[in-house]
C-alpha cells in the first residue's frame, strides 16, 4: 500500500533495464519499497539490476521476460506479475526506444517498429494494468514521457510523436480513472544522460537518471499528475510552445 | 443494504483508496456482509477519525456502521449502558449527561463511535487514573466469519483483549455494554498553569498529575532556544454543584454542545506554515493564564475543543496531514526520547499547532492496545512539509530504541519493520485472530501496509 507520504511497497517495472527505471527503483527502495517485478527483453540485464536492488534492501525481486511488441501476451503477462506481487502499488512504464532520426527519415519499417514499442506496446500493456489496479482499488501508474512530446522537433519527431501519443493517452486515462483509486502520473524529463542518449551532447538543463528518480519520488508524495524534470523545464517548454514554427525550426534545440 | 463505490481516506485525508461501502442496519446485515465478503475482504468504519488507513479497504468492502446506532438499555443506578457499535460518544453524552452519566473515557473528540473506540482502545485525559476505553467495556457482541460471539473479559479474555485495540481485524463489534462515570454537573473545574520550557512542564506534570482526574499539556513545539517546549498545562475534575456559579445551579447537568463554525470545503495549501502557526502558538501561549485555579468551564470545551469547528481537518489543504503520536516508558531513556523529539521538531520548524503531552498510567492486557506507563506526545503536521518522511523515520527510531511505540489509530506512514517490534505481542494476537478469521476476511489498508495479519 502507498502510505500517507507517498512511499510505495511493491513495484512492477516495465523496461527494467532502463537507466531511469533502475535509478527510480533504487530511490524507492531507499524510501521503503521491498517487492519488485522487473520486466524487459534483456534477462541478463534484469538479473544484474535485481541483484543491485536486493543489495539495496529489497526483499523480493522477480525478473520476467516482457516484449512490448508481443501485445498478444500482455494480458497474461500482467496477470502473472500481479499474481507474484499481490497488491501492486506502482507500475513504472519505462520502456522505449529513441531511434536514429536520420535513418527514421526514410526507413518506414524502422518508424513503425519504434511506434509499435513506444506507443502501441505501452497502450496495449496499460489496459490490463488498469483493469488489475481498478480491481485492487488503489495504485499509481507512472509513465515516462518526454519534453519532446510537448513540441515536435526536426531532430526526433518520430520518437516525439510516439511519446506525444502516449502522453495524451495517459492524460485522458488519468481523468477517466478519477474516483477509482488509481492514479496516473506522467513524467516529462528533458535530456537525461543515459545509455539511450549516449554520445549526444548535453544541452542546458540536462539531468541524470537519479534526478528523474528523485522527482518521481517527490511526485508520488505530492500526488502529482505531471512531473517535469528538472522542474524549470516546464516554463522553458511553455515558452517554446509559442515560438512560431519558422523560428523554432532554426533553434538549436 | 445500500452500497456505493467510494474513495475513502482517514481523518488525515491522505492515501485515498476505492472501496464498496455498505451500510448495515442490523446485526443480520453485518453477518450477511461477512458471509458474502469478496476476496479482498471487509472492515468496519465508524466516524472515520482514525488518521490513517485503518478504516479503508481498497478493492474490498467497508461497512459504515453509523446507521447501527440504537441505545438499548440505560441503567442509571448501576451506571451502565448497552448500545449499538455505531452510537457516537456525542450521542451518548447528549442522552446521558443530563441523567448524570458520562463515558469513563473520551478521546479529544466525541465524534467517534463506540465500535471505533473499542477497535482503537482510545484513551483520554484521565488515562493516568482510569486506563483506556476497553478497561470499562463489560461485554460486546462480535460478528466474525466463524459466527457471533458474546465476549466478556472474564469469559473470553483472549478474544476480548485481541479486539481491544485490534483495529477491527478480529471481527465487527455490533453491540457493547459500557460502564459509565457518575457526574453531578456538566462543568469542569479547571486549573491552568504555564510551564516555561519542556523540563519545567514535565516536572510539573510529574508532581501534580495524580491530584487530578484529567490532565494534559499543550506544547508549543515551534518555540526555540530557552523557550523550547513551553507549555500550558490544564487539569481538572467534574465540578460539584455547589462550585457552580449561582446562575448555573438550577440546571447543573445542562449540556448543549454545538458546532459554532464550519471549515469551508476548500482551503489553500500552505495556509498552515511556519509563520502562521508560530504566530498562533504565540497567541495561544500568551492567552493562557500564568496560573489560575478553579475556573468553571463546559465539559465540551475542556474535553473536545476542536469539535467546535466542523471539518477542521480541511485547513491542511488538499495534501492532508498526519498525526504523529508515540508513547515512551517513564525513566531517563523515555524522557530523553521526548526531549529529542521536541528538539528535532523545533529545529525542523514543523508547523504544529496542537502538540499535546500527557502521562499514561498502566496499560491493559490488549495485545495491540497502545497505552503503556510513560509519556505520550502527539502532534499534527501537514503532509506536504518538506523532509517530513525523514523526520518521522528518525523519530520512529528514537521511539523504538526507548522501548516505546506508535499509536495505530493515528498511524499512516510507518514501516512494518518498525511497527512489529513496537508491539511484541503481535504474534500472539495473530494466533487468536487466525482462529476467529481463518480465511482472512477481515482486512484493511492498514493491515496490508503494516503486514499485520
Amino acid at each position: 500500500m502507498q502510505d500517507a507520504l507517498g512511499s510505495v511497497q511493491s513495484i512492477l517495472v516495465l523496461g527494467g533495464t532502463s537507466d531511469i527505471a533502475q535509478a527510480t527503483a533504487l530511490e524507492l527502495t531507499r524510501g521503503g519499497a521491498r517487492r519488485f517485478v522487473l520486466a524487459g527483453r534483456d534477462v541478463a540485464g534484469l538479473d544484474a539490476n535485481a541483484k543491485e536492488l536486493l543489495a539495496a534492501g529489497a526483499s523480493q525481486v522477480d525478473t520476467r521476460q516482457f516484449d512490448a511488441v508481443d501485445t498478444y501476451g500482455h494480458e497474461s503477462f500482467v496477470r502473472e506479475a500481479f499474481g507474484v506481487l499481490g497488491d501492486v502499488d506502482l507500475v513504472l512504464v519505462a520502456f522505449g526506444v529513441l531511434g536514429d532520426q536520420e535513418r527514421l527519415d526514410h526507413d518506414r519499417q524502422a518508424a513503425m517498429d519504434l511506434i509499435a514499442v513506444n506507443y502501441v506496446g505501452a497502450v496495449s500493456v496499460l489496459y490490463p494494468v488498469v483493469e488489475h489496479m481498478k480491481e485492487q482499488g488503489h495504485g499509481t501508474i507512472c509513465v515516462l514521457s518526454t519534453v519532446a512530446a510537448e513540441r515536435a522537433r526536426r531532430s526526433n519527431y518520430v520518437y516525439g510523436s510516439s511519446k506525444a501519443g502516449l502522453d495524451w493517452f495517459c492524460q485522458g486515462l488519468g481523468d477517466a480513472l478519477v474516483g477509482t483509486g488509481v492514479h496516473v502520473m506522467i513524467v516529462r524529463p528533458g535530456m537525461v544522460r543515459t545509455r539511450m542518449t549516449e554520445g549526444m551532447e548535453d544541452v542546458p538543463l540536462t539531468v541524470d537518471p537519479e534526478d528523474v528518480a528523485a522527482a518521481i519520488r517527490e511526485g508520488l508524495a505530492s500526488g502529482r499528475e505531471i512531473v517535469w524534470v528538472p522542474g524549470p523545464i516546464r516554463w522553458v517548454m511553455s515558452g517554446l510552445r509559442h515560438v512560431p514554427r519558422a523560428l523554432f525550426r532554426r533553434l538549436p534545440v | 443494504m445500500d452500497e456505493n463505490i467510494e474513495l475513502l481516506t482517514g481523518w488525515g485525508g491522505t492515501a485515498p483508496t476505492a472501496t464498496r461501502v455498505a451500510e448495515p442496519h442490523s446485526p443480520g446485515d453485518v453477518r450477511e456482509a461477512i458471509a458474502e465478503a469478496p476476496d479482498r475482504g471487509l472492515v468496519a468504519r465508524g466516524l472515520a477519525r482514525s488518521y490513517g488507513d485503518a478504516a479503508q479497504n481498497a478493492g474490498g468492502v467497508v461497512l459504515r456502521m453509523t446507521e447501527l446506532a440504537a441505545v438499548h438499555d440505560v441503567d442509571i443506578e448501576g451506571a451502565g449502558v448497552t448500545v449499538d457499535a455505531g452510537v457516537s460518544l456525542e450521542q451518548l453524552m447528549r442522552l446521558l449527561v443530563p441523567l448524570g452519566l458520562f463515558p469513563m473515557v473520551t478521546p479529544g473528540t466525541c465524534q467517534v463511535t463506540v465500535g471505533g473506540a473499542i477497535a482503537a482502545d482510545v484513551h483520554g485525559k484521565n488515562h493516568h487514573g482510569v486506563g483506556s476505553f476497553c478497561n470499562h467495556v463489560e461485554a460486546f457482541t462480535l460478528e466474525t466469519p466463524q459466527g457471533t460471539r458474546h465476549v466478556t473479559p472474564d469469559r473470553d479474555p483472549d478474544v476480548f483483549w485481541a479486539t481491544a485495540g485490534g483495529m477491527g481485524l478480529t471481527g465487527v463489534v455490533t453491540q457493547a455494554r459500557l460502564r459509565m462515570k457518575r457526574i453531578r454537573t456538566s462543568r469542569i473545574r479547571m486549573d491552568t498553569e504555564r510551564a516555561s520550557d519542556l523540563d519545567d512542564a514535565m516536572s510539573r506534570m510529574e508532581q501534580r498529575d495524580s491530584d487530578y482526574h484529567y490532565s494534559v499539556a499543550w506544547i508549543d513545539v515551534m518555540a526555540r532556544g530557552s523557550h523550547m517546549g513551553r507549555s500550558v498545562i490544564t487539569r481538572g475534575d467534574f465540578a460539584e454543584p455547589d462550585e457552580l456559579p449561582t446562575r448555573m445551579r438550577s440546571d447543573p447537568l445542562g449540556f448543549k454542545p454545538s458546532t459554532v463554525l464550519t471549515a469551508p470545503p476548500w482551503f489553500p495549501n500552505g495556509l498552515l506554515n511556519k509563520v502562521s502557526v508560530r504566530a498562533f502558538n504565540e497567541l495561544w501561549f500568551r492567552k493562557a493564564p500564568r496560573h489560575q485555579e478553579g475556573a468553571i468551564v463546559p465539559l465540551a470545551s475542556f474535553h473536545h475543543p476542536l469539535d467546535f469547528v466542523h471539518g477542521w481537518n480541511r485547513i491542511y489543504g488538499t495534501r492532508g496531514f498526519l498525526q504523529y503520536q508515540f508513547v515512551v516508558p517513564y525513566g531517563p531513556e523515555g524522557e530523553a526520547a521526548v526531549r529529542t523529539a521536541v528538539e528535532r521538531l523545533s529545529a525542523h520548524g514543523a508547523p504544529s499547532f496542537r502538540a499535546v503531552l500527557k502521562r499514561f498510567g498502566p496499560g491493559n492486557p490488549g495485545h495491540l492496545s497502545f497505552p503503556m506507563p510513560g509519556w505520550t506526545l502527539t502532534l499534527d503536521v501537514p503532509a506536504g512539509m518538506p523532509g517530513l518522511a525523514g523526520l518521522c523515520d528518525g523519530l520512529d527510531e528514537v521511539v523504538l530504541e526507548a522501548g516505546g511505540r506508535l499509536y495505530l489509530a493515528k498511524e499512516s506512514r510507518a514501516k512494518p519493520w518498525v511497527i512489529h517490534p513496537m508491539y511484541p505481542r503481535l504474534d500472539e494476537w495473530r494466533e487468536i485472530r487466525a482462529k476467529l478469521d481463518p480465511g482472512g476476511v477481515l482486512r484493511s489498508d492498514m493491515a496490508r501496509r503494516l503486514d499485520l495479519c
